[in-house]
């Protein structure tokens, strides 16, 4: 394991934010899909109650906030250029609509559901983000 | 109701993003990078994240309904359609180029507003588009798989 990963603090989190979807899940009966959630919340999509889609996206950077507050500043690199970041997010924006999900919809929820439609989504989206990296480092397009 | 339980789960969601450092995308770039400086962080939130899920899954088999719904409200688990998988491809490339996700974007609105605004608003963007192909007024060839 090289120096610089975190697997216990990401064990952690990553506990939370299964608890996060689980009180979805239990709570609200939705699946706790951050993509899904968004494009609801500002009316580009249907699916879960109005103030359910909102609560949650307003909770996602107040939760990262008391973080923040409470254990003091969080490493939050953004080295690539604000154009590489507006395309990323277009692309991400138009896929994570057709592919009905995102690394939480289908990568945490629909994994642990075994569906096969987030096992497939997931698989295919890992796969072209490493190569799109890859192909990008290949380039010298790396940031 | 409805508000809280939102609330307390993209609460705890944010939190938990915060905490296992994917609110740093060259980190989690990083991890796509794998014949490079591999960063296997990723790899330990999404199996983390799992655990709880799993038990969520078991519980929820269990329940008639939700807490605070008359019903469960899931997406189906089949069919594999070309839309899903190549959605979900151009979802990974713009996952690559920019080492950000969804969850860690708006969550980053805490931590660097501009950036987040700029990769929000234009996933916005992206958001209106298939919303627009998806409707019965948008253009006559809808991208329906």
């Amino acid at each position: 394991m090289p120096d610089y990963a975190m697997p216990g603090q990401g064990l952690i989190g990553g506990l939370m934010i299964g608890v996060a979807a689980a009180i979805m899940l239990l709570g609200a009966g939705r699946i706790a899909g951050v993509s899904g959630m968004a494009a609801r919340a500002i009316g580009l999509g249907g699916g879960a109650p109005r103030t359910l889609a909102l609560a949650f996206i307003i909770g996602l950077p107040l939760g990262a906030a008391l973080v923040a507050w409470a254990a003091g500043p969080i490493l939050s690199r953004f080295p690539m250029s604000m154009a590489t970041l507006a395309v990323a997010g277009l692309v991400v924006g138009i896929g994570t609509r057709l592919g009905s999900g995102c690394t939480s919809g289908h990568g945490v929820c629909g994994m642990s559901r075994l569906s096969r439609r987030s096992i497939v989504a997931t698989f295919t989206f890992m796969a072209t983000g490493f190569a799109t990296v890859a192909i990008v480092n290949a380039v010298g397009g790396g940031w | 109701m409805r508000g809280v339980i939102g609330l307390a789960s993209g609460l705890l969601f944010g939190a938990g993003l915060a905490v296992s450092g994917m609110l740093d995308p060259v980190r989690v770039r990083s991890f796509l990078d794998l014949f490079g400086a591999w960063d296997p962080t990723l790899a330990f939130v999404m199996g983390g994240a799992m655990i709880p899920m799993a038990i969520a899954w078991l519980i929820q088999r269990r329940m008639a309904a939700p807490v605070a719904d008359a019903d469960f409200h899931l997406p189906d688990t089949d069919p594999i359609t070309p839309r899903l998988v190549g959605g979900s491809a151009l979802f990974g490339i713009g996952w690559g180029l920019g080492g950000l996700c969804p969850g860690p974007a708006l969550a980053a609105f805490a931590i660097n507003p501009p950036a987040a605004a700029v990769f929000t608003a234009a996933m916005a963007v992206g958001f209106a588009i298939v919303w627009a192909l998806d409707r019965p007024s948008g253009p006559r060839t809808p991208v329906h798989a």
